[in-house]
């Protein structure tokens, strides 16, 4: 009967590090999430403010992808920001990075204090998603626009 | 002579065309509109009655994650401030053919869910939300009424918490009205805040 008990036990725990190990890193407060986009080595990152309920976000994640598949091994790295809040955010991102196959970096920033850091990330930024950031340690560039694949190509190019 | 005068109207309107994609600053007068509300009638902001002292335009919408965490927050805003001459007018610019719970219908049924206090007009033609510029929802402008007409006093977010309206700690736009009614200039007048793109099938940054 104790054996049992700790067999069973020992599946819940197993169960409950299983789901852990899947989480997303969640930023809380925009300082400690800030220096990605401050990375000073030879990478061009591209960070995209999105949300899972965002439709023009889900509508531009196939470009994403794919953009990941043809520069993975080209020193480009996607991180895509989920600006998602509520309820299980981690098990809703977790489903939507299922449904949409991402294979990109995946972080939470969670600063509802957004006038506070809208600025900090682009001055041209009206707030509204999606946005995608460029840089590299050079240069950085900014659109707050849904991308097709062709253009969001298109502007990684200027970066390599 | 001619050329001259062709290249000036031209000028002139290359910069009447930008004023208009840029929107309202601070301090600008604010065009009158005339717009559908749920209830079948159509409000005009120069001719709503309450709005006697100014208005809180809050371009908004059923849909948004963002909206819908604002929507308690607006409906104490217009119970707070209507009495006081400054009313809410809620103004939803989407298309609902791109995003169908933006709907007329949609909009009654959340309005009467929700108990709205206030005007919620559909902005149609999408022109409203152009002039004003507006870039997401919410998107609020704050509209004190001055002897030549309404002017712009204040421009951006509600509060500085969409998650959780008891952990505000800048109530942005309510201390913005608090101001002008005191004969105060707000401060801050303008502020940013995360929402969702306003759906319009022409919407070009």
């Amino acid at each position: 009967m104790k054996l049992k008990l700790v067999i069973i036990l020992s599946f819940l725990l197993l169960g409950i590090t299983n789901v852990n190990s899947q989480d997303f890193k969640v930023y809380e407060g925009f300082d400690s999430f800030k220096p990605l986009l401050e990375k000073k080595d030879n990478k061009v990152y591209v960070i995209n403010f999105w949300a899972t309920w965002c439709r023009p976000c889900v509508k531009e994640m196939p470009a994403f992808n794919k953009l990941y598949e043809e520069y993975l091994d080209k020193n480009v790295e996607i991180i895509l920001v989920s600006l998602d809040f509520g309820k299980n955010i981690q098990g809703r991102i977790s489903d939507f990075k299922k449904r949409h196959a991402i294979k990109s970096k995946i972080i939470i920033l969670d600063d509802p204090d957004s006038n506070s850091w809208i600025n900090l990330v682009n001055q041209d930024w009206s707030g509204a998603i999606p946005a995608t950031l460029i840089y590299n340690n050079t240069k950085r560039a900014f659109f707050e626009q849904e991308f097709e694949y062709e253009d969001l190509e298109t502007e990684l190019k200027k970066f390599l | 002579m001619k050329k001259i005068l062709t290249t000036g109207l031209f000028l002139m309107f290359a910069i009447l065309g930008l004023n208009a994609q840029d929107g309202y600053k601070v301090g600008d007068k604010a065009a009158d509109f005339k717009l559908k509300n749920i209830d079948g009638k159509m409000v005009s902001l120069f001719e709503f009655d309450k709005a006697t002292k100014g208005a809180i335009v809050i371009f908004t919408c059923n849909h948004c994650p963002y909206a819908i965490a604002y929507e308690d927050r607006i409906i104490d805003l217009d119970k707070k401030f209507s009495k006081k001459g400054y009313p809410v007018i809620a103004v939803n610019p989407n298309d609902p053919e791109i995003q169908p719970k933006d709907s007329y219908e949609n909009m009654i049924i959340r309005a009467k869910e929700k108990g709205f206090t206030f005007p919620y007009l559909l902005d149609e033609t999408q022109e409203v939300y152009k002039i004003y510029g507006a870039k997401r929802t919410p998107h609020v402008y704050l509209l004190s009424k001055k002897e030549n007409g309404f002017v712009v006093s204040y421009i951006g977010a509600i509060d500085d918490n969409y998650k959780d309206a008891n952990a505000v700690e800048k109530a942005y736009l309510a201390d913005a009205v608090l101001a002008v009614l005191d004969g105060k200039k707000p401060d801050p007048n303008f502020t940013k805040a995360i929402g969702c793109t306003i759906k319009d099938k022409n919407y070009k940054k």
